[in-house]
């Protein structure tokens, strides 16, 4: 493999508290040397990138991610959704199992994670955390953390019954990952497709509560309090995809409780409001939906204050003919990989006054410590060299007509961005120039 | 606010697209069809094809926009949920596009989807009619209300034209399952637009909070006797038992709480325009002496229908009058 010499950037690696002028050497994949602006003149690389002006960083790491693959590959693949991700920055992304078959055994875990699905960046996955995510028989959770689990997931669908979700969580503390969790009561949300309230009112919509979201939340909470107690045990809830003030509150409060719990925030969540909708765009529905105002403003309070923790975009491509339709038959999701960097800056630090730091931090740093991965989202000697070079102050707009996914489905085409990746370096290779 | 560029002209989606100035002249373009002979009348779209697309069954809407299609000369075709390519599975994009092939110029769209005309109106690029859709909308039906009520309560000639004072010191209460009526959400969102105070009367679990904020003058009363006293139009709506899924309504406390009954309306509202947008169920919403009833203008309200679709087919399809 070739060596990479990167100079003149600004390095940005909240892990070792660096936020400084440095030069870094790139050699077998990791990183070699992190020195001060010229001391690696002497080294000698296959290529030298010129960071002049830009940020160099840990590459990003999306912990939620949808690839399609297996079952459903004309909406994405595992190879054509990974290039987006390197597009986006990412070097690293977590693959959710509501695959067709759903990703629940160490013989489809394996397949996915096999190097024949072309993966450009490093691919991680959360097997799926009941058989066939039907909610009520757990899969094997010490045979597929051996397999390379990340963490325990039925994704799209939330662990509904107690006692399910209880074994789970303890079966995972045993194996030391995360269980992701999506908060959603489906006994209250039959029907629905978008929020609750007044535009779901005008719109003739029915609407998701808050409450169907930040219920579930609460009775996690009340299994970690339980499971610590009863059993010794120290499990780790992941909340995916937080959308409702009450939920992040539940979240904030369980923190300071000492709780061991964790949450991503998705980049629609604190960019759009649930007026994007307009004429029934299919392109704004998403599950869990877009929220009021408030929401939107809690979501940004709590990446702002540390509840938290990561940014993930929830990347779920859908293919047109299956957003061509009347709003309540159309799937949820979007695609983000390639828009979450611009929407970051744009609305957290430009907008918000976030730092580059902690911007980083929330998209980098933090989602390696979720999924726990060694040598990754830091930049130290030694690491992985996975790498991200952006211009922060770069201007632009999205045109979804040149991504790299397989789908279109986004509310932000043509919507503004800030900051534009120039280069993503995974494992010491140049995946993506901007 | 105007009817986005994303939509061909003549569509009518939603009552948000049309201006006072748009109400006016479908208002004004009613008056002057229904003044024709029949004969010159016919001849406005002759050779034009017009498509009825219809998801849910439909007595009144369906025979009345047909009506008026015919009336004008125009071609129609029906293509109804039963034995067609929809019962098959085709999207709505598909047989809207079908329908365009097949020359259709304009598509009147019944579905039970809220929004599904907006899909229909961006894939096919041509006018389309939203004839109810879901829960959302039913702007020909408030279209034709308004007739109503300016015919009743200021005559003819007002009818035939609108400004955004037309109804001042006119109040309207629409009583019964608004949140599933779309006839509700069209009606509250024009007629304030033209100077009417509108309120919704309902219990809680057909008449959330949330409809107040619909848009200016819209309120809630939830007491029916109290929002007769202060309206000059009772607007009743159906029961619609088929939505009520989940929710547990006991119907002899509706009955008590909020039918239009005849020593109601005589106590409270003795000179009311009573209407409903039918179909009617008598005995539960509305008594069928009021019904019948010197104040009630139900049947007036189909005949308006008539006069009122054939204004918006006319609009649709651009014809030369």
């Amino acid at each position: 493999m070739s060596d990479i010499l990167i100079f003149g950037g600004r390095l940005i690696d909240p892990a070792n508290h660096i936020d400084a002028p440095r030069d870094l050497l790139l050699r077998d994949g990791h990183v070699a040397a992190v020195e001060a602006p010229g001391a690696l003149r002497g080294a000698t690389a296959a290529e030298t990138i010129d960071a002049t002006g830009m940020i160099v960083a840990p590459g990003l790491i999306d912990v939620h991610v949808h690839l399609r693959e297996p079952g459903q590959t004309y909406k994405e693949t595992i190879a054509t959704g990974t290039r987006a991700a390197a597009a986006g920055g990412f070097t690293s992304v977590v693959a959710m199992p509501n695959t067709v078959p759903v990703n629940d055994t160490v013989a489809k875990l394996e397949w996915m994670l096999d190097a024949a699905r072309d993966p450009a960046i490093k691919l991680f996955a959360m097997p799926a955390a009941t058989v066939g995510s039907m909610g009520a028989e757990l899969t094997d959770f010490d045979a597929l953390r051996t397999a390379g689990a990340v963490g325990f997931t039925d994704d799209g669908k939330p662990v509904l019954e107690d006692h399910v979700m209880r074994a789970a969580l303890v079966a995972a503390a045993r194996a030391e990952v995360p269980v992701s969790q999506h908060a959603e009561d489906t006994r209250l949300t039959g029907g629905c497709s978008m929020n609750a309230g007044a535009v779901a009112f005008r719109l003739g919509l029915r609407g998701m509560t808050v409450e169907a979201e930040s219920r579930i939340v609460e009775r996690d909470l009340q299994l970690l309090r339980d499971i610590e107690k009863k059993e010794g045990l120290r499990p780790h809830l992941h909340v995916q995809h937080v959308s409702t003030a009450r939920a992040m509150q539940a979240i904030r409060a369980a923190k300071q409780e000492g709780l061991h719990v964790t949450c991503e925030v998705a980049p629609h969540h604190f960019t759009l409001m649930d007026e994007a909708i307009g004429d029934y765009d299919t392109h704004a529905k998403m599950n869990p939906p877009l929220r009021v105002e408030a929401d939107r403003a809690a979501m940004v309070a709590a990446l702002v204050d540390g509840t938290a923790d990561c940014i993930a975009t929830d990347h779920a491509p859908h293919a047109a003919h299956e957003k061509e339709q009347e709003f309540e038959r159309a799937p949820n999701g979007i695609t983000g990989l390639e828009t979450a960097l611009g929407l970051a800056l744009r609305v957290l630090h430009r907008g918000q006054g976030l730092s580059l730091s902690r911007i980083v931090s929330l998209m980098s740093t933090t989602p390696a410590e979720i999924i726990r991965v060694a040598g990754r989202g830091a930049l130290g000697r030694g690491h992985f060299a996975d790498i991200v070079i952006f211009d922060a102050g770069a201007e632009w707009h999205y045109d979804a007509k040149t991504t790299l996914s397989k789908s279109h489905n986004t509310p932000f085409d043509g919507a503004a961005m800030l900051g534009k990746v120039k280069a993503t370096i995974s494992e010491g290779r140049i995946v993506y120039r901007g | 606010m105007t009817l986005s560029t994303r939509y061909a002209a003549g569509s009518l989606l939603s009552v948000r697209d049309l201006s006072v100035t748009d109400v006016s002249s479908v208002l004004e373009l009613a008056a002057r069809l229904e003044k024709m002979e029949a004969a010159e009348r016919a001849r406005i779209l002759s050779g034009r094809t017009v498509a009825l697309l219809f998801y849910e069954s439909s007595t009144r809407t369906r025979t009345s926009f047909e009506l008026a299609a015919k009336s004008l000369g125009a071609t129609t075709t029906l293509v109804s949920d039963k034995s067609s390519s929809i019962e098959k599975g085709e999207s709505l994009k598909d047989t809207g596009l079908t329908l365009r092939a097949l020359g259709a110029e304009c598509i009147i769209l019944r579905h039970p989807a809220s929004g599904a005309p907006f899909v229909l109106a961006r894939e096919t690029g041509l006018p389309v009619l939203n004839a109810g859709d879901g829960m959302h909308e039913h702007p020909s039906q408030a279209l034709l209300d308004l007739r109503t009520i300016l015919t009743r309560l200021h005559g003819t000639q007002a009818a035939a034209g609108v400004t955004a004072d037309s109804l001042k010191g006119v109040t309207v209460v629409i009583t019964g399952d608004i949140l599933h009526s779309r006839v509700a959400r069209s009606n509250a969102l024009l007629l304030p637009r033209l100077g009417a105070r509108v309120i919704l009367c309902g219990p809680e679990k057909l008449l959330p909070q949330e409809a107040a904020e619909l848009g200016p003058g819209v309120e809630i009363e939830r007491d029916f006797d109290r929002a007769l006293r202060q309206s000059q139009v009772a607007m009743m709506l159906r029961i619609q038992k088929e939505r009520l899924a989940g929710l547990e309504l006991d119907l002899g406390d509706y009955i008590e709480r909020y039918q239009l009954n005849g020593e109601r309306l005589a106590a409270t509202a003795p000179k009311a325009l009573v209407m409903h947008p039918g179909p009617m169920i008598r005995g539960l919403e509305i008594a069928g002496d009021v019904a019948d009833g010197t104040q009630s203008a139900i049947e007036e309200q189909v005949a308006h229908g008539l006069r009122v679709r054939s204004a918006l087919l006319v609009r649709a399809l651009d014809g030369n009058i």
